[in-house]
């Protein structure tokens, strides 16, 4: 790399967000310098808000002034601009395309406020504007099909738990018995996915989803993707993700 | 140009995705064969090539499908590589990406809703669509494409493939909405865009006539209101299910009115 050559990227983030944590992924697989800017997503920086004044959201990748926004599109833009290390995505174009299908239906599917509600297991009509605001502080989207919230205690999170399962082996049918999702090399859907695994440990303490039972080759998936660097270095401990759900439950009065 | 391959595509006449496919494919100057399916009962060929979502559009290169249409865009774009609808430069491609995905998760579904909803609902709804197109305004009049013919520069690119297929249907739901959207003095660049978009050839050939569209979107509109329970108020979603039980024909209309909800992207 040469000198000065990576001078002026930064990554407005937060600590807990899946897609920050994909930026970074991205860019340690690239060998790329950056600086990382912790947001406080209660109070965003100007920066913050200059560079995303559409969707003011973390994560954004700042080149030399220039704002890239959306965590695909900061992976994409990543690939791109540095091709000659590393490739994210693969060379055939059918291969491509087949990459960014299974990138988007992650993004689609795969969604911690699917997940969120795993995580609140009784919603009370009442409460509904607190979990506007829970999910809005930690940038997730509200992913909702109305009639859940509503629904009697447990029967959301029921629904959930099912709807997840159905992903998740959806994923490890497309996985197969492959080292990762682009075969044997570490890609943009391993990528686009593997930050939701530090959430696994949550779906089973909050919801008693057991991803070892109902998702074994999806985590042996992940344990093979921990063991590379870019990943170890990106994703945050479990462990300290469930105590971020406990302590946003607790701030919202949510139980 | 060359093309040993065959080239075969799923789509609904009325559904912007498949607009989005057919003009890339012409601009491409590619040969296809079409095949029309049935919004509401997909055919065998279709669910056998999108398991997944069962929607179309899908396009088979060589018997091989790819399916949604951004990613079949950038698959056409990046296996017939002349007239390349997606710009060199990796930050200028990530800014049509950026607007291409606030056309599908944004300023379409608002554009739905205004469809879909009445009273406050719909209030609300227009609002939105007025935020987004400003959004696109700024861009054209002060940012990315700053003066700019089309969003791709002199040629037609993704995003306006994007974006264009489907903004016929702020024109269609003005008239059967009889709601304002596309305000020439409010919106004079986008407005402008729009117009000079429609004109090209290609896109001409793409796009069917008004008047058909017209009359989808009446008979539509007309099932929703049959469906609704309360069209006076309200901030929900017309073409829900009265609660209880619904009869098929009424199941049938639903989907066909969600499946448009889908289909209307801009």
């Amino acid at each position: 790399m040469a000198e000065g050559e990576n001078k002026g990227l930064v990554l407005l983030d937060f600590w807990v967000s899946p897609f920050g944590q994909r930026c970074r992924i991205a860019l340690a697989e690239k060998g790329v310098e950056y600086e990382y800017r912790e947001e406080n997503l209660r109070d965003k920086s100007p920066l913050l808000l200059k560079s995303n004044p559409v969707h003011k959201k973390i994560p954004v990748l700042i080149d030399h002034g220039m704002p890239v926004c959306e965590s695909l599109n900061i992976v994409q833009y990543i690939d791109e601009k540095w091709p000659d290390r590393a490739p994210l995505l693969p060379a055939n174009p059918y291969a491509r395309a087949q990459a960014r299908f299974w990138a988007d239906l992650v993004e689609k599917k795969v969604h911690p406020p699917s997940a969120f509600h795993l995580f609140v297991s009784c919603a009370a009509p009442g409460e509904a504007h607190f979990l506007r605001k829970f999910t809005y502080c930690i940038r997730f989207q509200m992913y909702e099909s109305g009639t859940k919230l509503w629904k009697l205690k447990g029967e959301a999170q029921e629904e959930a738990k099912k709807e997840f399962i159905e992903i998740f082996k959806l994923l490890e049918g497309e996985l197969g018995d492959k080292k990762y999702f682009g075969g044997e090399t570490f890609g943009l859907v391993d990528i686009a996915l593997v930050p939701f695994t530090a959430w696994f440990y949550s779906y089973e303490a909050c919801a008693n989803l057991s991803t070892e039972k109902e998702a074994p080759k999806l985590v042996s998936w992940a344990k093979r993707c921990r063991e590379r660097e870019s990943v170890s270095k990106s994703l945050p401990d479990p462990l300290k993700v469930y105590e971020f759900v406990c302590f946003l439950k607790k701030v919202y009065g949510i139980e | 140009m060359d093309q040993s391959s065959s080239l075969k595509f799923l789509g609904s006449w009325a559904d912007s995705h498949t607009h989005r496919v057919r003009l890339a494919l012409k601009l491409k100057g590619l040969v296809f064969e079409y095949q029309e399916e049935d919004s509401v009962n997909p055919s065998p060929a279709l669910l056998l090539h999108n398991p997944i979502y069962k929607k179309v559009p899908a396009l088979l290169h060589d018997g091989r499908p790819v399916v949604e249409s951004l990613v079949i865009l950038q698959y056409i774009d990046e296996t017939w590589t002349d007239n390349p609808i997606m710009p060199a430069d990796p930050f200028e491609r990530a800014i049509v990406r950026f607007w291409c995905h606030f056309a599908d998760d944004k300023l379409g579904p608002a554009v739905g809703l205004v469809f879909s909803s009445a009273g406050e609902g719909q209030k609300a709804a227009v609002d939105q669509v007025h935020g987004n197109l400003k959004l696109l305004e700024r861009e054209l009049r002060d940012g990315a494409f700053k003066g700019r013919r089309f969003f791709g520069g002199d040629n037609i690119g993704m995003l306006d493939i994007v974006l264009g297929c489907g903004s016929y249907w702020l024109a269609v739901f003005e008239e059967v909405m009889e709601v304002k959207l596309v305000d020439p003095d409010t919106f004079p660049l986008f407005h402008a865009w729009l117009r000079d978009f429609e004109e090209q050839k290609e896109v001409k050939e793409t796009i069917p006539p008004i008047d058909k569209l017209l009359e989808y979107a009446r008979g539509i509109r007309q099932m929703m209101l049959s469906l609704s329970t309360d069209t006076s108020t309200s901030t929900t979603t017309i073409g829900a299910p009265a609660t209880g039980s619904t009869t098929s024909n009424n199941d049938a209309a639903v989907e066909e009115i969600g499946l448009l909800q889908e289909s209307l992207a801009l």
